[in-house]
């Protein structure tokens, strides 16, 4: 009989090298692209920076990246924001609990992009919402400031991570022991106070994990701000598809596709480092 | 407790904003104007009699459905074999590939997207059906792999070790042992990463070149304000179809964590 090493290796190996070939391989011809540089027709395939420059000095690009990550950031915050008071109903108070957690999560199974394509409708100028409101006589003029900006896509967005924002917070708080709770009472603490000092800092991790799984696709985002972020929402991703596709400069495509993803990298670990930091002073 | 809590009351609120959006394609979809507005001007069916007719819809269906399957079978049998090694198993490298085959979940799609394009047409795959197949594949993985977990952490070791005692072969052991216990799971699974890929667009839309899947066609046409009424009926459709799929998916899951002895 072959050895257990040998047979969680040779089962776990197709899945492994399949993940590991598709996150590999294209990084690397990613890499390869980003310092090539498109002629006319063809590739230049001679080594050079030149596309790093110009994504450096483009100030589009700048304004691109960094309008990106405030709105992953306004995203991520207003998701978890929200979900932390249905996490902690479920997880605490609800006596059906199963129930709640699959009633939270059907819709999060319906098509992303037809989400998106409902608030599109909803906050249209003449859509659903306008609609609605001018026939109760709340408004008298279609209300211009719901969709096409900003707004409209940390809307859109919040909406359509919510269950990945509460399934995290809702494990985290499930572990947390009820004794604990009990014990801060009986010390004389407070509702409030006993949230601010047992829970809060106990389910740390959960929000962690939350706020990295709102963050990081996020950022990268291309359907949402396509149809309802108008030019003023427009995000990193829609300038990188556009050097995929109408631009036809892959070089450029492919390097602005590595600095999104190093950018996202290096402020989730900044967050990371930052709230694990904060989580333990509070405690 | 009579008067419902403050945070009950939140939750239901909370509940009617994960619902109403979605909820508001199938309402105007058989609104008879083709505004969508309130008021609803009657009601109507036409808008999903006149999809029978599309000859490029009925395409791009067949195209998903060709590519969900093809992704189902293929994450569905990878992420068998995994996620049996990782509960079955130990051994060296196990924390380090059950962490990579969860790596397609979190890296943003556009990226994803856009460096398979790359690769593909680097090593001589043209954007086509094949194309998004493998990409679905690679995103479909970390489902199956934990729905197939949670199906082999509740099956007892000691029934495949009694049926090799009563002289059982490998194969035989793994059809009429292991494959039965498992198989509730097996169908979650092929459920859930058929939707996955049913329903993603972004890297289909990069990768499928002239063969558009049903989402990249449903994107191509909310551009034409007229074809709007259809558009509704084609995505009411679609999102029943994801749910009623993933209900299904979750009943057999269900089973397959009831069946332990």
């Amino acid at each position: 009989m072959k050895s257990e090493t040998a047979k969680g290796m040779t089962l776990s190996a197709p899945a492994t090298l399949y993940v590991g070939f598709l996150v590999a391989a294209p990084l690397a011809i990613l890499v390869a692209y980003s310092l090539w540089t498109q002629t006319y027709v063809s590739v230049d395939r001679t080594a050079t920076l030149a596309n790093y420059r110009e994504a450096f000095t483009d100030p589009l690009v700048r304004h691109l990246m960094i309008r990106s990550i405030l709105i992953a950031a306004a995203v991520t915050v207003a998701t978890v924001a929200l979900a932390y008071p249905i996490a902690y109903f479920i997880a605490l108070r609800a006596e059906r609990k199963t129930l709640w957690l699959l009633l939270i999560t059907i819709p999060f199974w319906s098509s992303y992009l037809l989400r998106v394509f409902a608030w599109k409708l909803i906050l249209g100028f003449n859509g659903v919402l306008n609609s609605a409101l001018l026939g109760l006589g709340l408004i008298e003029e279609p209300l211009t400031f719901l969709l096409y900006n900003e707004f409209a896509v940390v809307l859109t967005l919040a909406h359509a991570w919510a269950p990945f924002a509460i399934l995290p917070i809702y494990v985290s708080i499930q572990k947390i022991d009820p004794s604990l709770l009990e014990a801060a009472t009986d010390l004389g603490n407070g509702p409030v106070q006993r949230f601010l000092r047992v829970t809060l800092p106990l389910t740390i991790p959960g929000i962690i994990a939350a706020c990295l799984i709102i963050f990081i696709p996020t950022v990268g985002d291309y359907v949402t701000p396509s149809l309802v972020g108008g030019s003023d929402g427009k995000m990193i991703a829609n300038l990188i598809q556009v050097q995929f596709g109408a631009a036809n400069n892959w070089p450029l495509g492919a390097t602005l596709s590595l600095l999104a993803m190093m950018s996202v990298g290096f402020v989730a670990i900044l967050f990371v480092l930052s709230a694990t930091g904060l989580g333990r002073r509070i405690r | 407790m009579t008067r419902p809590s403050g945070l009950a009351i939140y939750a239901f609120l909370y509940l009617v904003f994960l619902y109403l959006p979605v909820l508001f394609l199938p309402l105007f979809s058989f609104n008879s104007g083709t505004i969508v507005a309130f008021p609803i001007k009657g009601w109507t069916l036409d808008w999903y009699r006149q999809l029978g007719g599309e000859e490029t819809l009925i395409q791009a269906l067949m195209n998903s459905m060709i590519v969900g399957v093809v992704t189902a079978l293929l994450a569905t049998s990878m992420g068998l074999f995994a996620a049996r090694a990782y509960v079955r198993y130990r051994f060296r490298g196990k924390k380090a590939s059950e962490g990579l085959v969860m790596l397609p979940l979190v890296i943003p799609g556009i990226i994803v997207a856009s460096s398979m394009l790359v690769l593909f047409i680097s090593i001589g795959i043209k954007p086509s059906l094949t194309a998004v197949t493998l990409g679905h594949t690679f995103l479909a993985l970390p489902f199956s792999v934990s729905i197939m977990k949670s199906a082999f952490d509740d099956f007892d070791p000691s029934l495949e070790e009694a049926a090799f005692d009563l002289g059982s072969s490998v194969f035989e052991t793994f059809r009429r042992v292991t494959l039965p216990i498992v198989a509730p799971g097996i169908v979650a699974s092929l459920l859930v990463t058929f939707t996955v890929s049913f329903d993603e667009f972004v890297l289909a839309f990069f990768l499928s070149g002239n063969q558009p899947t049903l989402p990249v066609y449903i994107w191509s046409q909310i551009r034409f304000p007229a074809k709007l009424p259809n558009t509704l009926a084609l995505g009411s459709l679609l999102l029943l179809a994801s749910v009623a799929l993933l209900v299904l998916a979750e009943y057999f899951r269900r089973r397959s964590t009831k069946s332990t002895i």
